[in-house]
């Protein structure tokens, strides 16, 4: 007996895609932090590390599961306008011809002019026209896209975060408290959220911090109710009285049994969620209670545009409008699609 | 029974308790009212003043429990801008708001449960996969872009409909309307269009589903069986059996259709109780603000508890959980 046994090194791919995710997860933490922060790497190389980090952790999401996801034209094309609005967004500052936030940069000479004219000194062409201060709509747009989408998605994820610890505790601690937490979340959900975010930017005041707050508020309780049914119904299966059983602390069984067991179904909702919350920020920005005017997002282009509109300056808000339409129906979309692939009830 | 309904009064007034704290802090005791009341060279002297005769002075609670004795008789404070009383100023304007929203939920019913009984028909066709895609742009498409791309086309181009105002209003048991006018209603026609669409899609979602159902059932086959015609069966016997639940949920859905006229009446400048909002909060008309805040707050409630209270009624399941608890 010879002892030629080889131990091949370990090449799980469950926990090599583990590494995966994280990786790409960190990566996108990272840049992001760059590029709030302005510190690190310059702001081109962050974009370009985040844009990798996102369409990874889209593929760690969607491993063996392509030819499912990808079933018909229609999931080609809306997820080709997603990623490409998504770029649009990340590079808005290196893509755009001018920087619609620079005051400096705007010329009140050139308001107003239709799509494909120039500037006054002929060095810039407006290709989409210019709005009432001489701002190119294009770079509009981009710019708009970026405040749009990042606003939605930094509400979405912390109103989710909210969501999930409070639906957790609520599902792990029953009685008297769950009983509380339920009845506040019912209460909330009991209104419309376009009134309670009206409400709330009616006391907040306009901005940027104020909208993504707002926006929080709005959604938690949408969350913390999913997140309850999911964990009350993964509380009575048998892994977690086996854990009960090893006698770790509760901690141990909510963080690691319990929790990775509920975040999947809230992947699919909050694709959708940031879609409807897209829609809830442009309408309260094009109401005029959203974000500042001096970083207009998509809803407040629109806005500005809309007084014209009917002297036929259809330019100034039908493309902002337009990409706000391809934004939301192209997450719709690929939500629906991804629901359809993760369904955890079609798969079990 | 009577325990349960008690239980739920006493939340209902609990919450509005509650809505009343939060309003009252979110919305006076941000800023000093006081500052865009006078001039900007006024005297401390004169601020001073300003300040007593509003009562602005005195410690907040006493504020506070002025404002919630003052709002129980019904007085939430005058309007800065028109000089009235604000709850008096919002209820002048609430029929509009009103007739808005019931030709929007009759629009709603008209347009989608055709589609949904269709859809339903056609389940597995393209006919019924097209209008359950088109049902999802009707649920994600923003209600001020479908209001703007309506004025665009019906307004500014074709130049059938007016784009914006109320027009003519007839004076009906002391309620100016604009339903019963013909020339009001050509001024209705696409804000009530542009605020039916979301509802339109739950219409047709909800017709579709029913439809489904109801065409598995023993009384379908039997109108087949009599040779009835197809277009019979789906829109006199289907559609008798699936309006009851279409008109529970559309008239729970009263209340957010009141909610989402904010932005609508917004987009065709149509004076209603959103539109006085939306203008009280860009001119910091505070009172209004609270008044509209408080009295949307008590719709709701009220039709919760009526919800509450129908569905106990109905449910024996909620009648003994509510006991039990």
């Amino acid at each position: 007996m010879s002892a030629d046994i080889h131990i091949a090194p370990t090449t799980d791919p469950a926990k090599l895609w583990r590494i995966a995710s994280r990786v790409a997860g960190l990566a996108v933490v990272a840049a992001l932090v760059m590029l709030l922060g302005g510190v690190g790497l310059p702001p081109l190389w962050s974009r370009i590390i985040l844009l990798v980090g996102l369409v990874a952790l889209a593929a760690v999401l969607l491993r063996g599961k392509y030819a499912k996801f990808f079933s018909g034209p229609s999931a080609y094309v809306a997820t080709a306008c997603l990623l490409l609005l998504i770029v649009l967004a990340i590079f808005a500052t290196e893509l755009s011809p001018q920087n619609p936030y620079d005051l400096r940069q705007l010329d009140i000479m050139d308001g107003r002019q239709p799509p494909g004219s120039t500037n006054f000194d002929r060095t810039l062409t407006f290709h989409l026209g210019t709005d009432e201060q001489g701002r190119d709509i294009l770079s509009g747009i981009l710019y708009g896209l970026r405040v749009s989408l990042s606003v939605s998605i930094a509400a979405t994820l912390i109103a989710m975060l909210i969501g999930v610890v409070v639906g957790i505790y609520a599902a792990w601690a029953g009685g008297r408290i769950e009983a509380i937490l339920m009845r506040i979340v019912d209460f909330q959900l009991s209104f419309p959220s376009i009134l309670v975010a009206l409400m709330l930017m009616a006391a907040f005041g306009r901005g940027l911090d104020k909208i993504v707050i707002a926006l929080i508020i709005v959604q938690w309780a949408y969350y913390a109710r999913t997140v309850r049914g999911t964990a009350l119904s993964e509380t009575r299966k048998e892994y977690i009285d086996a854990a009960r059983g090893l006698g770790l602390p509760a901690w141990r069984i909510v963080f690691g049994h319990l929790l990775p067991n509920c975040i999947p179904p809230l992947i699919v909702i909050s694709t959708v969620q940031v879609a409807n919350t897209i829609v809830l920020e442009s309408s309260l920005s094009f109401l005029g209670v959203g974000v500042p005017i001096t970083q207009p997002s998509l809803g407040l282009l629109i806005a500005n545009g809309y007084g014209y509109m009917l002297s036929g300056q259809y330019w100034m808000s039908m493309y902002p409008g337009v990409a706000l339409l391809a934004i939301v129906a192209a997450i719709n979309m690929v939500g629906d699609r991804l629901r359809d692939t993760l369904n955890p009830r079609l798969t079990r | 029974m009577l325990v349960f309904l008690l239980r739920r009064l006493a939340q209902s007034v609990f919450v509005l308790i509650a809505m009343m704290v939060v309003v009252f802090f979110g919305v006076y005791m941000i800023g000093n009212p006081v500052d865009i009341l006078i001039s900007p060279d006024a005297t401390p002297a004169e601020i001073e003043e300003t300040m007593a005769r509003f009562g602005f002075d005195q410690p907040v609670y006493i504020q506070f429990l002025k404002f919630v004795g003052n709002a129980l008789q019904g007085d939430l404070g005058r309007s800065f801008v028109h000089g009235e009383p604000a709850v008096q100023l919002i209820l002048s304007y609430m029929p509009a708001t009103l007739e808005l929203a019931l030709l929007g939920l009759i629009f709603s019913i008209a347009i989608g449960v055709p589609l949904g009984v269709y859809a339903g028909y056609k389940a597995d066709r393209w006919q019924g996969r097209a209008i359950m895609t088109g049902s999802i742009f009707g649920f994600s498409l923003p209600n001020f872009w479908v209001g703007m791309l309506l004025i665009l086309i019906f307004a500014v181009e074709l130049r059938w409909l007016p784009s914006t105002g109320r027009g003519e209003t007839v004076e009906v048991l002391g309620l100016r309307l604009s339903i019963f006018s013909s020339n009001g209603l050509q001024y209705m026609i696409l804000p009530a269009l542009t605020l039916a669409l979301y509802k339109a899609s739950l219409v047709t979602r909800l017709a579709r589903a029913g439809t489904q159902e109801a065409l598995m059932q023993d009384y379908v086959k039997f109108a087949r069986a009599k040779g009835i015609s197809e277009t019979r069966i789906l829109f006199v016997h289907v559609l008798k059996n699936i309006m009851i639940p279409i008109i529970t949920v559309l008239g729970l859905e009263l209340g957010s259709m009141i909610a989402f006229a904010v932005v609508t009446e917004t987009v065709f400048a149509w004076p209603g109780m959103g539109k006085l909002l939306i203008d009280s909060i860009t001119t910091l008309d505070r009172p209004v603000i609270v008044a509209y805040l408080m009295l949307t707050v008590l719709i709701f409630i009220i039709i919760n508890f009526a919800v509450d209270v129908i569905y106990t009624l109905l449910d024996p399941r909620v009648r003994v959980k509510g006991e039990a608890a």
